[in-house]
């Protein structure tokens, strides 16, 4: 009985092998219990619409679409879609990069409702959508610039608005801080640094009997 | 320590046949499909200051004479960078945020955030902070219906109801106040159980509550349920139906009004709903007066929850035991080094979450809030996607108040309930 229930497959698992089989789909994989699928911009579409559609499949709700930045990369933006099935109550995540320059094909007309969360990932993000017709900035300032989300857009911002006295609105000025943006390093000393203050000669050390151990793992890895 | 499995995948060229939505269901923006008329048109501006805009909401409509031919919602007023400010603290100091984006039902919103880094660090919390995270959740979400419903009313020209469910607030806000020492932004579940254990006595309290509240439902009802004004201004305002529902990102009451019955709480169960006896309410019509009686059903059922809630909880730990995670009692760490040491390193550098991903949901008063959170193994998160519901369903507005008169605008926001700090974080 514990054998059976252990080979049985789980539902998540029994979808992701269904899944694989969509073409166009790069890369499958279950991480804590959560299906991610890894899809292309040429094939984005038509994915998404065999996940909606197949009736094994039927995500018919895109409840998230964001973007996520990771600058060291060449395609440094992920945009991620969370798909839910209420029919066959199981979630779905696709990822697809791309960059600041290169346009992701827009889904409005699969989930209509996706067409703000577009206009999030391109005011938050800098992420441009085609075929959106709607690709306004919506939760910024009106005529704001710069793509806060984005980890080079500092914290504190560039501009900061304060009422002007002498033309009596309200404008945009370069920020200014009382006080440096402190940002604490926690990352603990102790875990940190590798080399403690007149302990070179034991790093030395550990460093020489490390180094043919790592060697004698590669392979097997 | 995320296992992570691979699968084999097809290569070849895609071509599935699109299921196009029918057009009453799309924003009226295509060229090709919108004729050129000649209208009296003029556009309103609604908000951002306006009493039934439930907040900051800008509304821009265009009409025609009285009739709403476009609505084209402005967000962003009270927009406050949260995602952006949680990417530079720790996962503990990340919490309070969310009590401040949905501030009518802030202990629902930590809920979501608690479980997702529970579910990156692997823990799970113990039995009593479950049951006291289930029966919180649910006085939350009283909490939030009371408030809904009663300006809501207001909007629509009921005065009683919000005077009678603000007293009924009060009450529910005072036990938020014992069980976290704040009225609204409570800071109290915390990743790994509850901040601190339920003080003597007020468990007798919420019960005693438990019992007089149903009269109250049942007083609000007679106000408002067969009201002929009330039943003119809601009803077949505003419909939804099922389909559309769905593809607006619909979700929690006002899904529920549209005749899906799909409640997290009951499909993808968290903490003990799994355990909890309670039913979902559901309606066939999608207008505004089904999202208020949908809503009107949840409180009873909240109660029920409550009081199993109650009965079931027993007494135990409410935090998870390993103080690499949860701070030492105040008492221990006057004698204990070590127990000084975790305080010390939880409160200036936190916890180190294992890297990894996830979307967690659950179902807050106004339907699906999720967290989607990156983690690249430090003590800050990596990306913290906050999945707003209010977000969907105001965007649906212009489909919704589409020749409708000025007036069931009014009635359509309300029933949505849409508050600001969440659809703008």
């Amino acid at each position: 009985m514990a054998d059976a229930l252990d080979s049985a497959v789980s539902p998540v698992e029994s979808l992701a092998h269904d899944v694989a089989l969509i073409p166009g789909v790069s890369h499958v994989s279950v991480q804590l219990d959560e299906l991610v699928v890894l899809t292309d911009l040429p094939s984005l579409l038509s994915v998404l619409t065999t996940l909606r559609d197949h009736e094994s499949f039927a995500f018919d709700q895109m409840m998230d679409l964001c973007g996520v930045d990771w600058p060291e990369r060449p395609l440094r933006f992920d945009v991620v879609y969370n798909l839910l099935s209420v029919a066959l109550n199981h979630r779905v995540r696709v990822i697809v990069q791309t960059d600041a320059a290169t346009p992701v094909p827009s889904i409005h007309q699969l989930w209509p409702c996706a067409t703000w969360w577009e206009r999030e990932a391109w005011d938050l993000f800098g992420i441009l959508f085609s075929g959106q017709p709607d690709l306004r900035r919506i939760l910024t300032d009106y005529g704001f610039d710069g793509h806060p989300l984005r980890k080079d857009f500092p914290l504190s911002g560039f501009v900061e608005v304060k009422y002007d006295e002498e033309q009596k609105r309200v404008v945009n000025v370069p920020v200014s801080l009382t006080q440096d943006f402190r940002s604490f390093d926690f990352i603990s000393p102790w875990e940190g640094m590798v080399t403690l203050p007149g302990d070179e000669k034991a790093q030395a050390m550990r460093k020489a009997q490390a180094a043919p151990a790592k060697t004698s793992e590669a392979p097997t890895t | 320590m995320s296992t992570i499995t691979e699968y084999p995948t097809a290569v070849g060229e895609a071509g599935a046949e699109r299921r196009e939505w029918p057009e009453t269901m799309m924003p009226n923006r295509d060229p090709n499909r919108t004729k050129t008329v000649e209208i009296d048109s003029h556009s309103i501006n609604f908000g951002p200051q306006h009493p039934a805009a439930h907040g900051v909401l800008r509304l821009i409509l265009e009409m025609d004479g009285e009739v709403v031919e476009r609505a084209d919602p402005h967000i962003g007023l009270l927009h406050r960078g949260t995602e952006k400010l949680i990417e530079y603290k720790t996962y503990m100091q990340a919490l309070p945020y969310f009590d401040r984006l949905d501030y009518v039902s802030p202990m629902c919103q930590e809920h979501t955030f608690a479980l997702a880094t529970e579910k990156l660090l692997g823990i799970t919390a113990p039995e009593r902070a479950q049951w006291i995270r289930t029966l919180f959740a649910e006085i939350t979400r009283v909490l939030n219906h009371l408030l809904n419903i009663t300006t809501y009313a207001l909007d629509v020209g009921a005065l009683t109801p919000s005077l009678w469910g603000f007293e009924e607030r009060e009450k529910l806000m005072e036990f938020h106040e014992a069980a976290s020492g704040a009225r609204l932004h409570a800071n109290y579940f915390r990743p790994g159980g509850v901040a601190k254990d339920l003080p003597a006595g007020l468990e007798e309290k919420i019960a005693a509550w438990a019992e007089t509240f149903p009269k109250f439902i049942d007083d609000v009802a007679t106000l408002l349920t067969g009201n002929r004004i009330w039943k003119q201004r809601t009803v077949d305002i505003g419909i939804m139906s099922p389909e559309m529902a769905l593809a607006w990102g619909f979700s929690g009451p006002s899904l529920r009004a549209s005749g899906v019955p799909w409640d997290l709480r009951r499909s993808q169960p968290y903490d003990k709903y799994a355990e909890v006896d309670f039913q979902v309410a559901v309606t066939r019509n999608g207008d505004c007066y089904d999202r208020y009686i949908v809503r009107m059903e949840e409180m009873r059922e909240s109660v029920k929850i409550i009081k199993q809630c109650l009965a079931k909880m027993k007494p135990g730990p409410v935090k998870v035991q390993d103080r690499k995670f949860t701070p030492p009692k105040r008492a221990e760490m006057k004698r204990s080094m070590e127990a000084l040491i975790h305080h010390f390193k939880l409160y200036t550098e936190g916890y180190h979450v294992p890297a990894g991903a996830t979307y967690t949901a659950t179902e807050s008063p106004k339907g699906e809030f999720g967290v989607y959170l990156v983690s690249d193994g430090t003590n800050r998160p990596y990306r913290c996607k906050i999945r707003a519901t209010g977000f969907s369903h105001l965007q649906a507005v212009e489909v919704m108040s589409r020749r409708h008169m000025l007036a069931d605008a009014v009635a359509i926001i309300g029933s949505i309930d849409i508050v600001f700090g969440e659809v703008d974080r």
